[in-house]
């Protein structure tokens, strides 16, 4: 028994795995059909683009801030780069994230010229940042919503692409989202640049305690401008993917999503003290939120209950993670 | 005149600062505008609009006081008031002339009802901060998604409307010539202004925002203090409910909600240091007319509520800027 209880306080992924499992059985139990391969493609696709947002929260999370500002920053990206696309033509891939990514980048920089040189705390910085910039798209940009017909194809197209499909039992056919894979890649290089690279360790040392890191040797500067810089770009490029994966860019999408993706980070096991949390937790944290968000259909609870649901599940994970740490201190 | 000008000395600069800024705005405004600007209308308007900002600005300020910050504040308001308004529906008929004239017991039961919501809620914020050691901003994220949650099971959706009249008048009434609203707001003030300034408990906050660990250890209970701020928090904000409901004579979930970015400008504006320590009455109601003078001067320019967020953003961005500024010349 002491065994389980220390793999778990080891591996706090283990932990969030653990709610998982429970919620999928759970929820498998009251309706079977959570069990067709259609809903579980679509939850899988479902969480992709909250899983990303959630790595550019981590990242911010590790260093011991919050932000709040990245569903406009996505938003802003993907309005931006789809109204350019219309305007000057083009209609590919590639340059079409790479401007996204880009203006999410230069969004963020900002951000991190308030946290490093201004000093103000992170959600207050965000919350200008994030309010100025949304009000800047509807307020002079534009507000009205880009649909399908108008939409760059070849965007649509790429966001459509299936990584496989199968035959349900009714003769019907699912299929998984290639978006499953994006989100994989960009989960593996956070990891990577999180648990191998001198700077992402530096993020984690930065969450530790700021003046502990700078004694160690690390740039603080460059940390921070690495946080936020990387927490814009990430939040562009889903901004983009989100636009693509349901065909319309709409500037007034995403309000309050941030709740949502904190929510899943939180759960992921990070704490916002900094220094500790992962990005499978994060992926887990993610995944565990949209399966209970998207199953209260399934399980005849009202949608009413939704923003209810997601509240506990922020203060419960809050006051487990809470609860961890400071065993750990005592 | 040098005794005016050593009590002028000894007047806070930060508290001259945002005079002036009012003053700047009062005459930009008039000089742009001055025909339409200059109106007692204009200047009615505002007593009539701010206080409830003003209100849940004074609620923001106290929880910063200690380092927190209330991100629920919205949530309680409008939870406070569509039970209120809910309980007005369950025991006058709806929307007949029976609600309307609810003798003064009833619409007394109603004001309790709304109050001890906003002190239960900020208790149960309090207890997660003090006892279960959450941050103020994940905590009341939580809460606040759960408040507003509770609201939408409550109505469904659709706004609470028809309030009796004895509540209009809390929020559309005049009393002596001046907006009822606004003899609220000063009384509240002035009452939250003797808390923090003239008495053990408001000097026991600022300790806390100060240095946590000292205050600790100088003998302070300190969780005890946190808690009652919050249990204040939610009481404020309920009365900002109240006046809310009773000017538009209406409660739904999602009243106010750019409110929140606003209460945090004010907040922040008027030199209070959101890690805690430094606050002032007297700065929030500077700030609340320079702002509230600010935006009807944009509405009368026909600007859209969009620009004005833009704007709201900025300005948090610019304040911030200005509050770095002068501590480093300090």
């Amino acid at each position: 028994m002491s065994g389980i209880a220390q793999a778990f306080r080891r591996h706090p992924e283990l932990m969030v795995a653990a709610v998982l499992v429970v919620t999928v059985v759970t929820i498998g139990l009251v309706n079977p059909l959570f069990w067709q391969p259609s809903n579980l493609f679509s939850l899988l696709r479902a969480s992709v683009i909250t899983g990303i947002l959630g790595l550019a929260v981590l990242l911010v999370m590790l260093s011991g801030g919050i932000d709040v500002s990245f569903p406009a920053f996505a938003i802003a990206a993907m309005y931006l780069t789809v109204k350019a696309m219309i305007a000057w033509g083009f209609d590919s891939i590639l340059p079409a994230f790479a401007m996204a990514t880009g203006i999410g980048l230069l969004l963020g920089l900002v951000n991190a010229v308030f946290v490093h040189y201004l000093r103000m705390i992170p959600l207050i910085v965000t919350l200008g940042t994030g309010t100025a910039v949304r009000g800047f798209i509807l307020g002079v940009v534009g507000t009205s919503q880009i649909n399908i017909d108008q939409m760059p194809p070849k965007l649509i197209d790429f966001a459509r692409t299936q990584l496989f499909s199968v035959t349900q039992a009714d003769g019907s056919q699912a299929g998984l989202s290639a978006m499953v894979l994006v989100y994989a890649v960009i989960a593996l290089l956070i990891h990577l640049l999180l648990r191998h690279t001198m700077l992402g360790r530096g993020i984690y040392a930065l969450g530790g305690g700021e003046e502990a890191a700078r004694r160690v040797g690390f740039n603080i500067r460059q940390t921070t401008f690495l946080i936020y810089g990387l927490a814009g770009a990430i939040a562009g490029f889903a901004g983009l993917l989100h636009g693509a994966m349901i065909w319309t860019a709409n500037p007034r999408d995403m309000v309050g999503l941030e709740l949502d993706v904190i929510a899943a980070v939180v759960l992921g096991g990070a704490s916002i003290f900094g220094g500790r949390g992962s990005v499978i937790g994060t992926i887990l944290g993610g995944l565990t939120l949209v399966v209970i968000t998207n199953s209260l259909i399934i399980l005849g609870i009202d949608t009413t209950w939704q923003r209810v649901v997601v509240g506990l599940i922020v203060i419960a994970a809050t006051a487990a993670t809470a609860w961890r740490d400071r065993k750990r201190i005592a | 005149m040098t005794a005016i000008a050593q009590r002028l000395r000894r007047l806070d600069t930060n508290l001259l600062q945002l005079a002036l800024l009012t003053l700047l705005i009062f005459a930009g405004m008039a000089a742009l505008n001055p025909e339409r600007f200059l109106r007692p209308y204009v200047f009615e308007s505002i007593t009539f609009v701010a206080p409830e900002l003003g209100l849940l600005a004074i609620a923001m300020m106290v929880a910063m006081l200690t380092g927190g910050i209330d991100l629920s504040v919205i949530g309680i308001a409008n939870l406070s008031c569509i039970l209120a308004g809910l309980f007005f529906h369950a025991v006058g008929a709806p929307r007949g002339p029976e609600l309307a004239n609810l003798g003064w017991p009833l619409v007394a039961a109603g004001i309790a009802l709304a109050l001890g919501t906003g002190l239960l809620a900020g208790a149960v914020n309090g207890l997660l901060i003090t006892r279960l050691r959450v941050t103020p901003i994940l905590a009341t994220i939580g809460t606040g998604q759960v408040f507003t949650g509770i609201c939408l099971v409550l109505t469904g959706g659709p706004a609470v409307v028809g309030f009796p009249k004895l509540w209009g008048l809390i929020g559309n009434g005049t009393a002596f010539g001046i907006a009822v609203p606004l003899i609220v707001f000063l009384v509240v003030a002035a009452l939250v202004w003797f808390m923090l300034a003239r008495t053990a408990f408001g000097i026991n906050l600022a300790l806390i925002g100060t240095n946590a660990r000292a205050a600790a250890f100088a003998g302070l209970r300190t969780g005890r203090t946190v808690f009652l701020s919050y249990v204040l928090t939610g009481g404020l904000a309920s009365i900002a409910g109240i006046l809310l409901s009773g000017r538009t004579n209406a409660a739904k979930s999602d009243y106010g909600v750019s409110y929140l970015l606003q209460a945090v400008l004010i907040a922040v504006l008027a030199g209070t240091n959101p890690a805690g320590g430094r606050a002032s009455v007297p700065g929030i109601v500077l700030a609340l007319a320079a702002l509230m003078l600010l935006s009807s001067g944009l509405q009368i320019m026909r600007f859209s509520n969009f620009l004005v967020d833009l704007i709201w953003g900025g300005f948090l961005l610019l304040s911030i800027a200005l509050a770095a500024w002068r501590n480093r010349t300090r």
